[in-house]
C-alpha cells in the first residue's frame, strides 16, 4: 500500500486548443466561457518518499517551462466555477501515468515495485453559468462511468485545497484457486450456467456469460463424464471461448435447409475460393487463404501482402474510444501474426452508427437507468480511437468510409483492418508457414494480465442486454505493441529465432495457445509464469483475460537465450510460460495442481454440429410513385449534403496517410479535396507497384434484396480499384458479415441469400475471398423511456473489401476533373434501378428495385478500363456509388472545382437517371486528343455527356435546365454537414 | 580519419519512433548510408554515436506523446546520453529532427540553441485545431544556409497533433535577427501563410514550421519531406502529370524534397 502521495499539476500558461475546445463545447449545448485543462499526475510511493525538492525535478520532466507551469501539491489557480477531474478506474490502462513513472524511473535510477505507480488525470476548470443539470451533462461529455472516475467541486469547494490525492490501485480478495462446476444438473439450471455464467463460491454472483446452449452444454457434460470427474471452471471457461461463436462461426460452420449440407463457410466463401484458384492455375494469386490471422497475395518476385478486416462492435457500444483503439490494433496483431510476422503497412476503417444529430432515447435497464450513449458520442469516440490506435503505431489509415442509419443506434459497427508486407522468404525459409515443435517453448510477450476484457469472446456472441459485464471493455496501448511488433517484425523474424506466432486476441493465451498447440500436438502451461497487472486474480482470469498487446511465440530452446536478451534490450517484457508438447492435451497447472486437461480434439472439435433451417422473406416492394420536379438544383445540393454522401474529410485529415512514405493516391483528392472510394499505397520502396484498396457496402439493399446487396458490394469494392487501374487478376476480396438476430429464421434467409450472392460474385469475377469474419448478434434488447421492451437491430450489412496490386503507380488515375475542355462520360448503361438508394432514402420511401448486375458484361468493361488506363488516355475515373450519376459526376467536378456542361439522354426520367444507382458504372474525363482512342476502346459502352469548362456545373434534358449551381456552392453543400468536427 | 571519406547517419529508434525505415530510404537515395539504432543499443554502448556524422531523430509517436510530445523521449536522451550528443555536437557533424524528431530536438534544447547550455527556449505546442493534422503543405525557405541551399520550395505533409511553434517575444526576435528560421508555411504562390489555416496548419508564431541551431548545424523541422520523396507522393501528381503529358514533358521521377537531403550529403562531400 503507498504511503507517500504526491500531486503534480501541469497547466499550459497560454493554452492553444482553449478557443477550439470551448467553442466545441458551447456549440454541444454547453453555456461556457472558458475551459481549462490541468493534466494532472499523482504519485504513489511505498518505500521512498519524494523531498520537495525531487518533486520539483519531477514536475519539471513533466513539464515545458517555456509554455507550462507546474505545481507540486499545490491546486492549480485560476478563474472558474466548476473543477471536473476525470481519472482512470482501478485496473484500466492509463498510458500517460505509465509514461510519467518511465521517465521517474529513468531520472531516479530507482524502480517502482508493487503497490506504487503514477496515475494521470484531467482536470477540467469551468467558468460559464451551469446549472446542476447542464453541470451534470457536461460531466457525462467529459467521462465514461465505465473506464473513467469523476470528481465535481465548485470554486468554493476547491479554493485552498484543491481536489483530493486518488490512487486507483486494484485490491482483490478473490478465491486464487480453480473449483470444479457440476454440470449434473436439470437443464433449466444448466442453461443458465450457460447464460448468466458459473457461479462464483467466493461471491455466489454468476461470473458473466459463457454463451454455451444447451446442446454444448450436454457435449461438454457427457465428455466430463466419460474422463470420470467434473471440469473445472478453468476448464468449462476455456472451452465456452473456443467454443463461442466469435471464434467458431458455428452459425457459418452449421448445415442449413437442404441445399447447403456443409454451411455457408465451406460452400460460398471458401467453394469460391477454391474454385477460382484451380480454375486460374498458374495465374493464383492466393498464398494464403483462411487458415491464418490474416490471408495473403503475392505482390511481386518478393513480396507477397496479407490483409483482414475484423469488427469489434459491442465494446464499441459501450466505450467507443477504448472498443475501436482495441479494434485497430487487435487487426494490427493480426498482421504481426500472420506467418513469422508481417510489417503492418496500411490501416482500414468504417464506422456504421446512428445518425449523430439525432439523440434517440433508450436504457439497457428499465427505469430509465444506464442510457445509450449518443450517435454523436460514439462517432466521435470510435473516430478518435482509430486515430490514436493507428497514428501512434505509425501506420498510414488512408482506407475508409462511414455509413449512417438510425439502426445502428444500439449497437454500432466499427471495422477495422490491417495489410501487411512481407518477404516471402528469409534464409530459405517460407515465412507465410509456421510450426511450433514439440518441446518449443510457449513465450508470451507484450503487455501484462489483468481482469480487462474477460468474457470479450463470449459477449460479443450475445446481444447487447443490460447484464453486459463492464469488464469487457479493455483499453489499447499502442505503444507497448509498437514496442514489440518492432521488434519482432524488423528484427526477430530475421534472426530465426521463433518458429511459430500467433495474437492473443478474443480468448487470450486460452485460444492463442491452444490454437499454436495444434501445430505441434498439444501443450502444457503453467499459469503461476503469467505476468500479471496485481495480483488477486483467479486462475481462470488468468487464462482468458484479454488484455491487450501481447502475443505468443513458440521459441526453440536453443534459441530462448538470444531471444530473451533481444526482447529486454528492447524492453519489452517477454516469459516463458509453458511448453509445447506432443500429448494431444492441452493441460494447465496453477499452484502445483493441473486444473485444466482436455483432449485437444476435444478443445477444438467436440462442438456439436448444428442443423439451421432459413425461412424466406417476402419482398415486393412496389415501385415508388414521386413527381419528378422540373429543376434539380435543391435536389442535387441536398443528395450532396446527405451523411452517407457528403464529406467526412475531418477523419481524413486526422489519421496519419503519408507515414511510411507510400502515399500515391489518398483518401482525399484534387484542389476541391473530395474524400475518394479506393486508395493507393506503395509498400516496397524502390517497386514500382503499389497496393490498391476499396470497400462496397450496401445496407440498404439487404432487407429489399439480400442476394443483390451481396453483389454491389462485391462490384463496388472490384470497381473502386478498377477505376485507379488495378487489374481485376490480381484482386482478392474479403467479407465481414454483420448480422442481426441470427436465431431467427427469415434472418438467416437473408444470410443465405448474400452468401450465394458473395459466391456468384466472387466467381464470376474471379476475385477470391482470401479472409473473411462474421459477427452475428448485432442486436441491441432494451428499454424505452417508459420501460417498455425495445429491440433494435442493425440492417443486416456486408462490407466487402477488396485489395489489389497495381503494376505501376505512375500509371494510377485520380478522380478530380483536370482541364477545361475535356469530355465527361459514363461508361456502363444506366437502368431504373433506385430501390434502397439514397435518392428514395432523402424522400422518405422504402421500395424499388435493387440494382442488379451482369457481371459478364462488367468484366468486359473493366478489362476495358484497364486497357485504357495503361494507355494513359484517363485523365480522371471515378466509380458511380451511392447518390448515383449526379452525385459523382458532382463529385468529381468538386475535386477539380471545375465547372462542367452536361445534357442527359432522353427515353428515362431525369431524376430517375440521374439518382439510380446502377451498377457497373464509371464516371470519366478525357483529353479531347485522346478521344478516338477512348471511344475506339469502349465503342458504344461509353455515353458521352458533355465537357469540363467554367466554374459552373449545368445539366440540360433537351431544351430544358434542370441544374445550373456555382460549383462553389456544390463544395459547401458537400462539407458543410461535417463542419464543425 | 577514414569515416570521413565515408561518412554515415545514425537513424535513431525505439519507443514508438515510426518514420526510421523512409528517413533511411531517402539518406540512401541522396547518397548516404545509415544505420537504424536503437536508443537502448546506443546508451548500452553497443553502437556508438562518435562513429557517424549525421543524427537523425526521425518522426513518430515517441512514448505515445505523453507528458507532452517528444519530451519523455528527449528525457531518455538527456538522462543517458547526455554527454555523448554534447561531445557530438561540439564536431563537425549534423543533426536533424523531423516532426517527432524536431519536438525531441526543441525539448532537448539542441534548437534554437544560443549557447551551450542548451536551455528548452521553444515549445511545440497542440496544434490550435487540437486534433492531428495530416495534409501537404507548402514551405518557403527563409534563410540560405547548408539545409535550404538551392531549395525554391519544399510541398510535403505535415502530420501532427502538436507542431504549434511557440517561444517568448525575445527569443522569437533573436531566432529572426540571427537567421535561425530555415522554413517558413506559405502559400501555393509562396506569399507568407500569415496564419491563415490550412496553410499554417497548426498556428505556429510566424509561420515557422523549422528552425536551425544559432551553429547552423542542427535543423528541426516539422513537415515530412523524407515522405514526399518521389513525384507520385505528391498529393497534388496526378495534375501535375495531365499537364506535363499534354505539354509533351517527361514524368520526373523524384520530388522536389530531395534537394534537402542532397543537401546534406553535400555538406559532408565538401
Amino acid at each position: 500500500m503507498a504511503s507517500y502521495v504526491h500531486r503534480i499539476e501541469v497547466q499550459y500558461t497560454r493554452d492553444p486548443r482553449l478557443p477550439t475546445r470551448t467553442e466545441r463545447f458551447r456549440s454541444l449545448g454547453f453555456p461556457l466561457r472558458e475551459l481549462h485543462l490541468v493534466d494532472v499526475y499523482t504519485i504513489a510511493t511505498a518505500r521512498r518518499d519524494f523531498s520537495p525538492d525531487e518533486l520539483s525535478q519531477i514536475g519539471a520532466q513533466l513539464s515545458n517551462p517555456v509554455v507550462q507551469r507546474y505545481s507540486v501539491d499545490r491546486p492549480t489557480e485560476a478563474d472558474f466555477d466548476y473543477a471536473i477531474e476525470v481519472g482512470f478506474l482501478p485496473g484500466v490502462t492509463d498510458n500517460a501515468g505509465t509514461t510519467a513513472k518511465q521517465t521517474i524511473e529513468d531520472y531516479f535510477g530507482f524502480r517502482f515495485g508493487e503497490g506504487e505507480a503514477v496515475f494521470s488525470s484531467q482536470l477540467y476548470l469551468v467558468a460559464g453559468d451551469l446549472t446542476p443539470e447542464s453541470l451534470e451533462r457536461l460531466t457525462a461529455a467529459l467521462a465514461n462511468p465505465l473506464v473513467n472516475r469523476v470528481h465535481v467541486r465548485s470554486r468554493e469547494e476547491y479554493a485552498g485545497k484543491g481536489m483530493d490525492a486518488i490512487t486507483p490501485f486494484v485490491h482483490l480478495h478473490e478465491l486464487q484457486t480453480a473449483g470444479t462446476v457440476d454440470l449434473d444438473l436439470p437443464d433449466a439450471e444448466l442453461a443458465r450456467i450457460g447464460k448468466e455464467g458459473i457461479t462464483d463460491p467466493g461471491t455466489g454472483e454468476r461470473r458473466g456469460p459463457l454463451a454455451l446452449d444447451l446442446a454444448q452444454l450436454h457435449a461438454i457434460r457427457d465428455y466430463f463424464r466419460g474422463l470420470g470427474r467434473k471440469p473445472t471452471d478453468v476448464e468449462l471457461e476455456s472451452l465456452a471461448q473456443t467454443w463461442s461463436e466469435h471464434c467458431k462461426h458455428t452459425i457459418f460452420a452449421s448445415a442449413m435447409d437442404d441445399d447447403v449440407p456443409r454451411g455457408l463457410y465451406k460452400s460460398c466463401i471458401q467453394a469460391a475460393t477454391n474454385t477460382i484458384r484451380e480454375a486460374k492455375g498458374d495465374d493464383d494469386i492466393c498464398v494464403s487463404v483462411f487458415t491464418d490471422n490474416s490471408g495473403a497475395i503475392v505482390f511481386d518476385d518478393e513480396h507477397l501482402v496479407t490483409c483482414k478486416v475484423e469488427t469489434h462492435n459491442s465494446p464499441s457500444a459501450l466505450d467507443p474510444f477504448g472498443g475501436a483503439l482495441t479494434g485497430i490494433v487487435g487487426v494490427n496483431r493480426d498482421t504481426i501474426g500472420f506467418g513469422l510476422g508481417a510489417k503492418p503497412c496500411i490501416n482500414i476503417y468504417g464506422y456504421c452508427v446512428g445518425d449523430p444529430d439525432t439523440e434517440p432515447v433508450l436504457f439497457r435497464g428499465k427505469n430509465r437507468t444506464n442510457p445509450i450513449l449518443p450517435p454523436r458520442r460514439i462517432f466521435e469516440g470510435v473516430v478518435r480511437g482509430i486515430d490514436v490506435g493507428g497514428n501512434c503505431s505509425g501506420i498510414p489509415t488512408p482506407q475508409g468510409w462511414c455509413y449512417f442509419h438510425d439502426r445502428y443506434v444500439g449497437k454500432p459497427l466499427v471495422f477495422a483492418g490491417t495489410v501487411g508486407v512481407m518477404p516471402r522468404a528469409n534464409n530459405g525459409r517460407l515465412l507465410h508457414e509456421k510450426q511450433a515443435l514439440p518441446g518449443d517453448l510457449v513465450v508470451m510477450v507484450g503487455g501484462r494480465v489483468g481482469k480487462d476484457g474477460i468474457h470479450g469472446a463470449t459477449f460479443s456472441s450475445e446481444a447487447l442486454d443490460p447484464a453486459s459485464p463492464v469488464t469487457a471493455v479493455q483499453i489499447g496501448d499502442p505503444i507497448t505493441q509498437k514496442k514489440f511488433s518492432d521488434v519482432i517484425v524488423k528484427e526477430a523474424r530475421d534472426l530465426d529465432l521463433y518458429r511459430s506466432i500467433t495474437d492473443n486476441g478474443a480468448g487470450g493465451i486460452s485460444c492463442s495457445v491452444a490454437e499454436m498447440a495444434r501445430e505441434s500436438g498439444g501443450c502444457h502451461v503453467l499459469l503461476d509464469r503469467v505476468p500479471l497487472k496485481y495480483p488477486g486474480m483467479a486462475p481462470w482470469e488468468i487464462w482468458i483475460s484479454e488484455s491487450q498487446e501481447r502475443m505468443t511465440l513458440a521459441v526453440p530452446e536453443e534459441k530462448i537465450e538470444a531471444f530473451m536478451d533481444l526482447m529486454k534490450r528492447r524492453e519489452v517484457e517477454a516469459t516463458v510460460i509453458g511448453t509445447f508438447t506432443d500429448t494431444g492435451r492441452c493441460v494447465v497447472e496453477y499452484g502445483g495442481e493441473t486444473v485444466m486437461d482436455v483432449d485437444l480434439d476435444f478443445l477444438h472439435d467436440g462442438l456439436p454440429k448444428e442443423h439451421l433451417i432459413t425461412e424466406p422473406v417476402e419482398t415486393a416492394y412496389p415501385e415508388p410513385e414521386v413527381p419528378c420536379p422540373d429543376r434539380l438544383d435543391d435536389l442535387l445540393l441536398a443528395m450532396l449534403g446527405r451523411k452517407n454522401i457528403c464529406s467526412k474529410e475531418f477523419i481524413s485529415t486526422r489519421y496519419d496517410h503519408t507515414v511510411q512514405g507510400g502515399h500515391v493516391l489518398g483518401p482525399v483528392q484534387g484542389a476541391g479535396r473530395v474524400q475518394t472510394t479506393a486508395t493507393l499505397t506503395k509498400v516496397v520502396p524502390g517497386s514500382m507497384k503499389g497496393v490498391g484498396l476499396s470497400q462496397g457496402l450496401f445496407p440498404s439493399y439487404s432487407e429489399l434484396d439480400p442476394y443483390r446487396m451481396a453483389l454491389a458490394a462485391i462490384d463496388a469494392a472490384v470497381r473502386g480499384l478498377i477505376a485507379i487501374g488495378v487489374p481485376l487478376a490480381t484482386i482478392a476480396l474479403l467479407d465481414n458479415f454483420c448480422w442481426c438476430s441470427s436465431d431467427e429464421p427469415a434472418r438467416l434467409w437473408q444470410l443465405k441469400r448474400a452468401a450465394f450472392g458473395c459466391y456468384d460474385g466472387a466467381v464470376e469475377f474471379a476475385t477470391p475471398y482470401i479472409s473473411g469474419k462474421d459477427s452475428m448478434y448485432n442486436d441491441f434488447s432494451g428499454f424505452d423511456a417508459d420501460s417498455n421492451p425495445v429491440k433494435v437491430s442493425v440492417p443486416p450489412t456486408l462490407l466487402i473489401t477488396s485489395i489489389g496490386v497495381h503494376p505501376d503507380v505512375t500509371a494510377a488515375v485520380s478522380m478530380d476533373a483536370k482541364f477545361d475542355g475535356d469530355l465527361v462520360y459514363v461508361v456502363g448503361e444506366t437502368g431504373e434501378e433506385l430501390g434502397g438508394s439514397e435518392y428514395l432514402a432523402h424522400l422518405g420511401i422504402k421500395g424499388g428495385s435493387v440494382p442488379s448486375l451482369d457481371i459478364q458484361t462488367a468484366k468486359v468493361r473493366y478489362g476495358r478500363m484497364t486497357d485504357a488506363i495503361e494507355k494513359q488516355l484517363l485523365a480522371s475515373a471515378f466509380p458511380v456509388t451511392h447518390g448515383g450519376l449526379l452525385v459523382a459526376l458532382a463529385k468529381v467536378a468538386i475535386a477539380g472545382r471545375a465547372g462542367m456542361n452536361l445534357a442527359v439522354p432522353g427515353g428515362m426520367r431525369p431524376d430517375t437517371y440521374l439518382f439510380s444507382e446502377s451498377l457497373g458504372r464509371f464516371v470519366i474525363t478525357v483529353a479531347p486528343s485522346d478521344r478516338e482512342a477512348f471511344e475506339e476502346i469502349f465503342g458504344s459502352d461509353a455515353h458521352l455527356l458533355g465537357h469540363v469548362g467554367g466554374k459552373t456545373f449545368r445539366v440540360s434534358a433537351g431544351e430544358k435546365t434542370l441544374i445550373e449551381q456555382p460549383v462553389t456552392t456544390m463544395e459547401t453543400a458537400y462539407k458543410a454537414p461535417f463542419g464543425g468536427y | 580519419m577514414a569515416r570521413a571519406n565515408n561518412p554515415r547517419a545514425l537513424i535513431m529508434s525505439g519507443y514508438g519512433i515510426n518514420s526510421e525505415m523512409e528517413t533511411a530510404e531517402v539518406l540512401m537515395r541522396a547518397g548516404m548510408a545509415s544505420d537504424i539504432v536503437h536508443i537502448n543499443d546506443l546508451i548500452a554502448g553497443e553502437k556508438t554515436l562518435s562513429d557517424y556524422r549525421l543524427m537523425v531523430f526521425p518522426g513518430g509517436f515517441s512514448y505515445g506523446d505523453d507528458t507532452g510530445a517528444g519530451n519523455a523521449y528527449a528525457n531518455r536522451v538527456r538522462n543517458n546520453l547526455w554527454s555523448d550528443v554534447k561531445e557530438f555536437l561540439a564536431g563537425d557533424n549534423l543533426v536533424l529532427g523531423i516532426c517527432n524528431g524536431f519536438q525531441i530536438l526543441a525539448n532537448l534544447g539542441l534548437v534554437p540553441a544560443f549557447d551551450r547550455d542548451y536551455p528548452r527556449e521553444i515549445a511545440l505546442m497542440p496544434n490550435r485545431k487540437g486534433v492531428l493534422e495530416c495534409r501537404f503543405v507548402t514551405l518557403k525557405p527563409a534563410a540560405d544556409n547548408l539545409w535550404t541551399k538551392g531549395i525554391s520550395h519544399i510541398y510535403c505533409p505535415v502530420s501532427h497533433g502538436e507542431g504549434n511553434f511557440s517561444c517568448s517575444e525575445e527569443t522569437l526576435k533573436r531566432i529572426e535577427r540571427e537567421g535561425m528560421v530555415a522554413f517558413r508555411y506559405s502559400r501555393d504562390d509562396l506569399s507568407p501563410a500569415g496564419g491563415e489555416y490550412p496553410y499554417n496548419p497548426n498556428g505556429s508564431v510566424a509561420d515557422i514550421a523549422g528552425i536551425t541551431s544559432a551553429d547552423g548545424k542542427v535543423l528541426g523541422l516539422m513537415p515530412h519531406p523524407e515522405r514526399a520523396m518521389e513525384f507520385v507522393n505528391l498529393y497534388d501528381w496526378p495534375v501535375r502529370k495531365e499537364r506535363l503529358k499534354r505539354e509533351k514533358k517527361p514524368l520526373p521521377t523524384e520530388s522536389m524534397n530531395m534537394q534537402l537531403f542532397r543537401n546534406i550529403v553535400d555538406y559532408f562531400g565538401k
